[in-house]
């Protein structure tokens, strides 16, 4: 049960007249890992997402992506098919005019008729409580209710694996719960990027971390539920 | 800076199906703009008024639109009776007014008016998403399609950068004078948003690329017209023909 959906092999990365951000980085993603990526601001995590999905193309290093060597923008978009991105900002990620149909907008181009791709939608909107906002103009959402938007808008595209770009900054501890159980009771791999050790600690089984632009198991921060008393402690928080 | 005051409602009017109220107001136009007799032009103001009264349009925002037409036509009352030559209505000092240049002036008012109180009426009574779809529906080309729905996205995304940029220079307590300063900050302010803008939009088409686009949209609705909608087209079919009959037709008046 080790087979792997994401393999990257020694890919380097600079933006143009800028030092590299990756340098030389592996990583590799099997089926059924949940794993998650945490690194200081602007170490080039969302960068790494990037690249994975073929928006911007690596200096040098292969990628695989389910044992295949993907080089061209064609075999990008078969691996988009199956590996789902939620943008770090989801005003980037929602562009159709209603909620409803920028969640429809993904099944209806992998070639679902219109009946299906309602349906699909509205699934995925239920399974995500959010039938009371599907008719809403998807700009003018909170930030909160963009990012469940944004997280539909990947799942009904029933991908087999997620590439979560910080997925719970910003917001509530409701809606983090939300996000969690729905995570926790999909069947699926991820890699997941949080600054939030405790909610990284809850959803995942290996934690990385992105030093010099290559990854590092991050051992210094072994995995270890905890309970802890402090002013505060019932509103959300994050630990360093 | 960009709202849509009358695209939602539940008037007659906002009931009929989009597709039938742009097939008619395209047709109204046409048929306006080529009419030049004044009991034709009458009628097809009132008629452009009562569909404004059956879309329950606010009269203070449907004026609001027009006072920006107005202006230019107030200009073309000015120059046009000047200009237009003799015969002459009556003179200032060295000065005609020309009879044809009222009535050409007075024309153009007309159309202008009723064309202007119809399009808001029927097309501005649906959301632009709406409007997009019901374009795609009538088998207008795609790509004028996709120009519309993007250019909505589009114009949102800009007014969003702005008012960000236009907020955190304000919570810094920006105040705008005659000054360098104020220039500086005005051109970043436009730089930014141009800059902001351009970024934005490349990786909105990247979430799109990753969600499978290949440059063809697909229309969710199914506008399904109603019996009032088929009573409406017949009725305003009628009025068509009638305001072509009063221009083309044999001259009874
Ligand atoms: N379009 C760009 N052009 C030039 N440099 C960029 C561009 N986008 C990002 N960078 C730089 O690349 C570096 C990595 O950016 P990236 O967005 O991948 O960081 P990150 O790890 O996701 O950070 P954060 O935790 O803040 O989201 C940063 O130093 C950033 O300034
Ligand atoms: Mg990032």
């Amino acid at each position: 049960m080790t087979k792997p959906i994401i393999q990257l092999e020694n890919i380097s990365f600079a933006f143009p007249g800028r030092q590299p951000i990756l340098n030389g980085l592996d990583l590799t993603l099997n089926w059924g890992d949940r794993a998650g990526l945490i690194a200081p601001n602007g170490s080039g995590k969302t960068t790494l997402f990037h690249l994975v999905m073929g928006l911007i193309k690596p200096t040098s290093g292969i990628i695989r992506i389910f044992g295949k060597r993907i080089l061209a923008e064609k075999d990008f978009r078969v691996v988009r098919r199956r590996i789902g991105l939620l943008f770090q900002d989801s005003d980037d990620q929602l562009f159709s005019p209603t909620v409803l149909d920028d969640v429809a907008f993904g099944p209806l181009n992998l070639g679902k008729n219109k009946e299906e791709a309602i349906a699909i939608a509205e699934e995925t909107l239920t399974s995500l409580n959010l039938t009371d906002i599907r008719n809403r103009i998807t700009f003018k959402l909170s930030g909160g209710e963009k990012r469940l938007v944004a997280l539909a808008t990947v799942l009904a595209m029933k991908p087999d694996a997620l590439l979560l770009d910080e997925p719970v900054t910003g917001l509530d501890r409701d809606t983090r719960h939300r996000i969690e159980s729905i995570l926790r009771e999909l069947d699926i791999s991820y890699i997941m990027i949080s600054h939030n050790m405790d909610f990284l600690s809850q959803l995942t089984t290996r934690i990385f971390s992105l030093e010099n632009g290559k990854i590092t198991v991050d051992d210094t921060a072994a995995l270890h539920p905890h309970f802890h008393l402090h002013s505060h402690g019932t509103h959300p928080h994050e630990h360093k | 800076m960009f709202d849509e005051p009358f695209a939602t409602g539940r008037s007659f009017i906002h009931r009929i199906d989009p597709r039938h109220r742009i097939v008619i107001a395209v047709v109204y136009s046409f048929v306006v703009a080529l009419t030049d007799r004044f009991a034709p032009l009458t009628g097809a103001l009132i008629v452009s008024l009562a569909l404004a009264a059956l879309a329950r349009l606010r009269p203070a925002a449907v004026w609001r639109r027009l006072k920006v037409v107005f202006g230019f036509l107030a200009l073309i009352w000015i120059v046009l009776p000047l200009t237009t030559g003799t015969p002459f209505l009556a003179r200032i000092g060295p000065m005609g007014i020309s009879t044809a240049g009222v009535l050409l002036a007075a024309r153009i008012s007309l159309k202008t008016t009723a064309i202007l109180i119809e399009f808001t009426a029927l097309v501005a009574t649906m959301p632009l998403a709406t409007l997009g779809h019901a374009l795609g529906q009538i088998k207008m080309p795609e790509k004028l399609v996709y120009l519309v729905l993007m250019t909505y996205r589009y114009i949102h995304l800009l007014e969003n950068e702005y008012q960000r940029t236009v907020r955190a220079i304000r919570l810094r307590g920006f105040l705008p004078g005659t000054n360098m300063h104020t220039y500086k900050t005005y051109a970043y302010l436009i730089g930014m948003l141009f800059v902001r803008s351009v970024a934005r939009a490349e990786r909105i088409e990247w979430a799109m690329r990753c969600r499978g686009f290949r440059g063809r949209f697909y229309h969710l609705v199914d506008f399904v017209p109603t019996p009032a909608t088929w009573i409406f087209s017949a009725m305003m079919g009628i009025i068509i023909f009638w305001i072509a009959i009063l221009e083309w037709g044999p001259h009874l008046w």
